[in-house]
């Protein structure tokens, strides 16, 4: 009994933990605590994508989000100094009443449509079933997928990156080191 | 096997966390970071349907989300350093030089 609803107990577990975590990068003063949030909202959503038999995917997510961009943000604040939290009085104001209640909102709008119109996508069934993704292995049917039908928006985010570290080192300061060297 | 609608209701409920959070919170750092969790709840979204319509499109598309994700990441808090750099804050009330 416990075994036959294991999937079901561990999505309520990853799924509240993720929804507390989010949580917690919202209402935090320190922005420390809420990266470490962040970080602990990305390890729990990756735990989902393996109930989804999305290894692979859970994989990269913990190698790109906790891995780079989580650490990348931390060494951001430690960089800028700490005491970065903004002072707010109290947090029952009346635009942040109004943006809970939007939320809320929106919310109840989107649950709606999804099991409302949750039937419509059942006739264009793929052939892709987890027994042959176990079969196969996720990172190789991901990857085959990548490097057949979407080899151009794989080239395409190759581009993308290196038009970040241009950006980046532009950004950075490039010139001026260039400026000071010459100057010397 | 859990219901694609429960991961689809999770997805929408961190999305309007993040939503929130990019409304309510004055410092950069943490609006970046719910712009993260609003990407996240995008990708559990696509996972979901990837499964439920038997197709790995999705996770090509959750693939590609990624990289321009970590792209931005990287190239907003550049901005944001040598802003702090210019105007010694990372409020964004003060980032008003563009102004009329």
């Amino acid at each position: 009994m416990l075994l036959a609803n294991l999937e079901l107990y561990l999505f309520f577990i990853f799924g509240g933990v993720a929804v507390i975590a989010a949580f917690g990068v919202v209402f935090n003063k320190n922005v420390v605590h809420s990266t470490l949030f962040l970080l602990l909202d990305m390890v729990m959503l990756a735990g989902l994508y393996v109930l989804l038999n999305a290894e692979y995917i859970a994989v990269i997510q913990i190698l790109v989000y906790a891995g780079a961009i989580v650490v990348l943000i931390l060494f951001v604040i430690m960089f800028l100094g700490a005491e970065l939290g903004e002072r707010i009085p109290t947090w029952l104001t009346i635009r942040n009443v109004i943006v809970v209640f939007l939320a809320a909102v929106f919310l109840t709008v989107t649950g709606t449509a999804v099991f409302e119109w949750l039937g419509v996508g059942q006739a264009i069934h793929g052939n892709i079933t987890p027994e042959l993704i176990a079969q196969n292995g996720s990172v190789e049917m991901v990857g085959a997928a990548i490097f057949t039908d979407y080899i151009l928006p794989f080239e395409f985010a190759s581009v993308i990156l290196l038009v970040g570290i241009v950006g980046v080192i532009t950004l950075g300061g490039w010139r001026k080191v260039q400026h000071r060297k010459d100057s010397e | 096997m859990v219901h694609t609608s429960y991961y689809l209701l999770l997805a929408a409920m961190l999305f309007a966390i993040g939503a929130g959070g990019v409304l309510l919170r004055k410092n950069a750092l943490i609006i970046m970071m719910c712009v993260e969790i609003m990407m996240n709840a995008v990708n559990l979204t696509l996972v979901a349907f990837s499964r439920q319509l038997g197709s790995l499109t999705g996770q090509v598309f959750v693939f590609m989300i990624m990289v321009v994700a970590a792209v931005e990441v990287a190239i907003g808090l550049a901005i944001l350093v040598e802003l702090y750099r210019q105007i010694k804050s990372v409020n964004i009330d003060d980032f008003s030089s563009l102004k009329g």
